[in-house]
């Protein structure tokens, strides 16, 4: 019987079990799971101080999962060690663990600047984990005043999160724009601005050059003072496990579409491992859920002895402010082509006569329809482009592609 | 909730649909829980699962094609989407409106109901209709429940 051996225990670990037993409904699979907690979706932890799910609902699986799919949990754990030529990996606790099949899906951690002074601050938090929103759930009262450093993802949704919680918010960021990673300046200045208008203030261009104790300098001259900070200034893929002992890496760690490493027995996926993005055509960590997922899938089939690709990867991100929704795919290269509403921008980008990707603030209606001509690259000239510019619609299609998709078991 | 036990689905004849609207309407009513089709339905936001796609000169009904590998399953960010007896659920106590499915559904097919949180065809499995409430109320026939392949 195969032993599977998966290093982590989040989403991607969830779908690696799942596609193991697609194929394998007998071999033991252990998992090593950092934290105390059966697997949860990282980014419903705004969620749930938001109030819009709680622990009861925040399981990303049943609570019997583990135990219907044969699965042993060793919580509060971490692999520290893999030695690929006797297949084993050993525990912070010397536990020594035998596989077959390995899986890497040791997800990112966050990076922790180093400022003067930020030992000195008694509160703060980051906002990767459960753990870390009970935390900050529990410092937080209506009188406490939060700074947050990082307007991307993380940060904004935890600024969401906590709003209606705290007396006040304030993010910061170095650049000149909030989720730079995901937003020209023109869109980026639109979200700030529904921000700003629940009464979220921001510090951007700006960052902190020291702190003492509950106090901010800023590089601008300002000062901020504070009750809670947190830190949210980005994430770095947990690749070192691999790392150590040779494998390929670049960002994250290296992996072809089976989601094998370049080790053998050792499969990668989600958050540490890079993918190829079939928009831009490089290889990157797309650190998103669905790349997670469909990755862990397939690492599991492969493991089980199937032969599943992953080979349709792209940078895809839905995240909503207070109602006001954004939607991005893809690369923004080549033609734009614009469209606005009094509270809408879409920004649809197309080069060699396919859709590359887009950005959808406040309309994002049918947006799915858009991403399949990104991943599909669906050359527009064959398909009505004049009406899915106004509106994604399957209507645009073809009556062949329409019959493909509909008149069929799909 | 009705068992689904085969491969029969919610097919569209784009030659027969009148655009009508019909089958939202139904929809609507047939998932209110209500049982009074005036008083679930009018002057109320509605929410139907089915909606009609409109281009040149055509038109058709769009519903959840229940795919076997559903992408939006392994998308949910919420774990909130997952797939029985061949039937797609979502489990509307679990999503948190995040809209990842929309953005991954090639189709079109999930859509916002009530409280922003989705909402999508379930083949009539979870209400007291026996057969999904568009193909039984499209008059002309356009929307059929077939088994046209595929596995559970």
């Amino acid at each position: 019987m195969k032993r599977y051996l998966i290093i982590g225990n989040g989403a991607t670990a969830a779908n690696a079990i799942e596609g193991i037993r697609s194929r394998d409904k007998e071999g033991p699979i252990t998992v090593i799971s950092k934290e105390e907690h059966p697997v949860y979706c990282r980014p419903l932890i705004s969620y749930y101080l938001e109030g819009k799910t709680d622990l009861k609902r925040i399981g990303y699986r049943d609570e019997d999962f583990y135990m219907r799919n044969g699965v042993s949990v060793l919580y509060g754990r971490t692999a520290v060690k893999i030695d690929s030529v006797k297949r084993k990996v050993t525990t912070d606790d010397g536990k020594i663990l035998s596989y077959d099949s390995l899986l890497i899906a040791a997800g990112s951690s966050p990076f922790v600047p180093t400022i003067k002074g930020l030992d000195t601050v008694s509160r703060k938090y980051g906002f990767m984990t459960l753990d870390d929103a009970l935390g900050l759930e529990k410092a937080i009262t209506g009188n406490t005043r939060v700074l947050i450093i990082g307007a991307g993802l993380i940060g904004l949704k935890c600024a969401e999160g906590l709003y209606g919680r705290a007396k006040s918010i304030t993010v910061c960021d170095l650049a000149g724009r909030v989720l730079s990673s995901i937003l020209d300046d023109e869109c980026a200045s639109l979200v700030k601005r529904h921000l700003e208008e629940k009464g979220i203030s921001f510090l951007l261009n700006d960052s902190v050059l020291s702190f003492e104790n509950d106090r901010a300098f800023m590089k601008s001259g300002k000062t901020r003072d504070f009750d809670v900070l947190v830190l949210a200034v980005g994430v770095r893929p947990n690749i070192s496990l691999i790392k150590d002992i040779g494998g390929d890496t670049g960002r994250g760690i290296t992996v072809s579409s089976r989601m094998e490493t370049s080790i053998k027995h050792i499969y990668a996926a989600g958050d540490c491992a890079e993918a190829y993005d079939i928009s831009s055509g490089e290889r990157k960590v797309m650190a998103v859920l669905p790349s997670a997922s469909i990755g862990g899938y397939t690492a599991g089939v492969n493991m089980a002895g199937g032969n599943a690709r992953f080979d349709t990867a792209l940078p895809i991100n839905s995240i909503g402010f207070f109602g006001y929704h954004i939607m991005t795919a893809g690369s923004y290269e080549g033609e734009l082509y614009e469209e606005r509403t009094l509270d809408g921008i879409k920004r649809l980008f197309i080069k060699d006569g396919v859709l590359k990707g887009f950005m959808l603030l406040g309309m994002s209606e049918r947006a799915g329809i858009l991403t399949s001509l990104i991943r599909e690259k669906t050359p527009l000239k064959e398909i009505d482009f004049d009406l899915m510019k106004k509106g994604a619609t399957t209507a645009a299609l073809t009556g062949d592609m329409r019959k493909d998709r509909f008149g069929k078991a799909v | 909730m009705r068992a689904n036990d085969d491969m029969k689905r919610v097919y569209v004849n784009e030659e027969w649909c009148l655009g009508c609207h019909l089958c939202e309407y139904n929809c609507a009513f047939a998932n209110s829980g209500l049982k009074d089709m005036t008083y679930a339905l009018k002057g109320r936001p509605l929410f139907p699962r089915i909606h009609v796609e409109e281009g040149d000169r055509i038109t058709y009904a769009v519903s959840c094609r229940h795919c076997e590998d559903p992408i939006c399953v392994r998308s949910c960010i919420a774990g909130a989407i997952s797939k029985e007896d061949g039937v797609v659920r979502i489990d509307r106590n679990r999503c948190v409106g995040c809209r990842t499915c929309v953005l991954v559904c090639p189709f079109g097919a999930l859509l916002p109901g009530e409280d922003g949180v989705m909402t999508k065809c379930e083949l009539c499995t979870g209400n007291t209709v026996d057969m999904p409430a568009c193909v039984k109320g499209c008059p002309n026939r356009a929307i059929v429940y077939e088994d046209r392949g595929g596995s559970l």
